[in-house]
């Protein structure tokens, strides 16, 4: 220690100041960020309504962007969006909630650290990947021979749903594990010393305890399930239909939002900004979704 | 406590033990069913890759550009672009996210400010992907005027992944003892001496692990790009700043939006590169984590 470094000065040095600033620029960066996306949605979402009837955009349900006459009724893109979800919840909600259920109550010491790599590989799997799986093997050698080649082509919401499905399935189950886990022991040994089975102390302690954490799970990962781009465009289809038919062929709005950004559309014309239309309801749609969910954590969370 | 919750019902207590049981076991059951469907879907994702992919995986597809004759077609235009932004997103993402992480750990108190920071944080986590890259169009793209390079999909994809780093640093900064910080006040360190030489090197393998899955997260990720001009047809390798570019996954989608089916064989093929990226990301994750953990103890 040299004499220098030891200053008693108690002001705090001049260096001390500067790190903190910078750091506390560091941790802004995410509200310039959420202003950014209001404001550039807000602008360009503008400029589409100066053209088209912000009625006729939100009620219509026909949506033809590229062939005239041009049609702008979004309902078409988000009846594809709710198609694909609602496919992958139903895969997804049983599928992570019983993975989570096993787990936490059920799963040894040694299953567990296997099994949890395994989800977490899933979790990690690019989701174009799924996207590939579901047109080169789920839709070809699964679903169109079991329900018909007349029936179902290789691009339908199906497909896409349930490799939506898949990859939703790791996030619903690492949440609600976690939720389930963090149940204290006494509450189980409690329940079991009242003569209640394993699936009792599961169904009338453990999920009742846990139901803020498997909430939310679900609810994010409907909101992911929403947001999905790359498995849909490519599983999904192209085909913007009001169509509530998992058979169809469909568009999703974030397939929509992708097919015109790679498209050779010219900036500045009506397709162009309707892609920011439509992106103005995906981000409605999602930030309404993620607020409910933290909302139900903070609501129905008991802690122990 | 009323006196009705207690009245004991009439009759023998019939504990159908048998039937209660039974429930249990279909439950079990359905657990077992669940993740064994999860497993086969992972074992048939692998299996029908490998398939489709290794015939046409060799060095010349590696080595190679893509084209339009589909057995001299390859990938390393896409390989190099992804590494490229994978790097580009790891430098920036990592001094941002663990600088945000350090100030709402140790610094911030609990104000209004903060609280809107934080909870900003875990929303943005929420933002679909697809979004992102709309801003980046607007933001880097056009009123940066930086166009449609690496660099400009860099930027935004450092903004897609700085939650995830932020979060996965927080928990790492909080899993740090208190007495650690404590005991580097006591030597009369200051606040950034405390967090720079003592809580720092202890959360540095949970960082690591942290940053380094972002940037596994940042290579197989592609939809914002798609609106950052990634294009499906690149022959030559990409610069960082040069005009046109394409990452694997896009390659991935380009290949498999044909309607020759061989084509499909290369989309395979580059999925088995893409894969095998992101095993050794996550290998690099363990031995760095192993690594830099070996001299903590408390």
């Amino acid at each position: 220690m040299t004499a220098q470094s030891t200053s008693l000065s108690l002001r705090r040095p001049f260096s001390e100041r500067v790190i903190e600033t910078l750091l506390f620029l560091a941790a802004s960066l995410g509200v310039v960020t959420t202003i950014g996306i209001v404001l550039v949605l807000a602008l360009e979402t503008y400029h589409f309504f100066e053209e088209i009837n912000p009625v006729d955009f939100l009620t219509g349900t026909v949506w033809s962007a590229s062939i005239k006459p041009y049609h702008w009724g979004v309902l078409a893109l988000v009846s594809g969006t709710v198609l694909v979800a609602g496919i992958a919840m139903i895969v997804g909600v049983p599928l992570g909630l019983l993975s989570a259920v096993l787990l936490s109550e059920y799963a040894s010491p040694r299953v567990r650290t296997v099994l949890k790599p395994i989800l977490e590989v899933i979790a990690g799997i690019p989701t174009i990947v799924l996207g590939f799986f579901a047109i080169n093997f789920l839709s070809p050698e699964i679903l169109r021979p079991l329900i018909g080649e007349k029936n179902i082509g290789i691009f339908s919401a199906l497909a896409g749903g349930i490799v939506v499905g898949v990859l939703i399935t790791p996030l619903i189950a690492s949440i609600s594990e976690d939720a389930m886990r963090a149940v204290p022991r006494g509450m189980r040994e409690g329940a079991y010393a009242m003569g209640a089975t394993r699936f009792e102390v599961i169904r009338k302690v453990i999920f009742p305890a846990a139901v803020s954490g498997i909430m939310a799970s679900i609810i994010l990962a409907m909101s992911r399930a929403i947001g999905e781009t790359m498995a849909v465009l490519l599983a999904v289809g192209q085909q913007p239909q009001f169509s509530f038919d998992p058979r169809d062929s469909v568009q999703t709005m974030t397939a929509f939002i992708a097919q015109i950004s790679m498209g050779e559309t010219a900036q500045g014309s009506i397709q162009f900004k309707s892609l920011f239309a439509v992106a103005t309801v995906l981000f409605a749609v999602t930030l309404v979704l993620n607020l409910i969910s933290s909302w139900v954590v903070r609501r129905f969370r008991t802690a122990y | 406590m009323s006196a009705n919750a207690t009245t004991i019902p009439s009759g023998t207590f019939n504990p159908s033990l048998a039937r209660r049981k039974l429930t249990g076991t279909v439950f079990y059951g359905a657990c077992i069913v669940a993740v064994g469907i999860l497993l086969l879907t992972l074992f048939l994702l692998l299996y029908d890759v490998f398939r489709s992919g290794l015939p046409w995986l060799d060095v010349d597809f590696i080595t190679g550009v893509p084209s339009r004759r589909v057995e001299r077609a390859g990938l390393f235009p896409a390989l190099i672009g992804s590494l490229e932004m994978g790097a580009m997103v790891g430098v920036m993402a990592f001094p941002i996210g663990v600088g945000a992480a350090i100030y709402l750990t140790e610094y911030a108190r609990d104000s209004w400010v903060n609280r809107i920071l934080q909870t900003n944080i875990s929303n943005l986590a929420g933002v679909p992907s697809i979004i992102y890259g709309i801003l980046g169009l607007a933001l880097f793209v056009r009123a940066l005027e930086l166009g449609p390079t690496v660099f400009a999909g860099a930027l935004t994809l450092t903004l897609l992944i700085l939650p995830v780093v932020i979060i996965a640093s927080i928990e790492a900064l909080k899993a740090v003892p208190g007495n650690q910080r404590e005991g580097a006040y006591a030597l009369g360190a200051t606040r950034w001496q405390m967090v720079r030489r003592s809580v720092l090197p202890a959360a540095a393998p949970g960082i690591m692990t942290g940053v380094i899955l972002a940037m596994a997260r940042a290579i197989g990720e592609a939809a914002p790009l798609l609106l950052i001009g990634a294009a499906t047809f690149v022959t030559f390798t990409p610069a960082p700043f040069g005009t046109a570019y394409t990452v694997l996954p896009i390659q991935i989608l380009g290949w498999a939006q044909l309607p020759n089916q061989d084509f499909h064989g290369l989309s395979a093929a580059a999925i088995i590169v893409i894969l095998g990226v992101m095993l050794l990301l996550n290998g690099l994750a363990i031995v760095i984590r192993i690594r830099l953990s070996r001299h903590i103890q408390w």
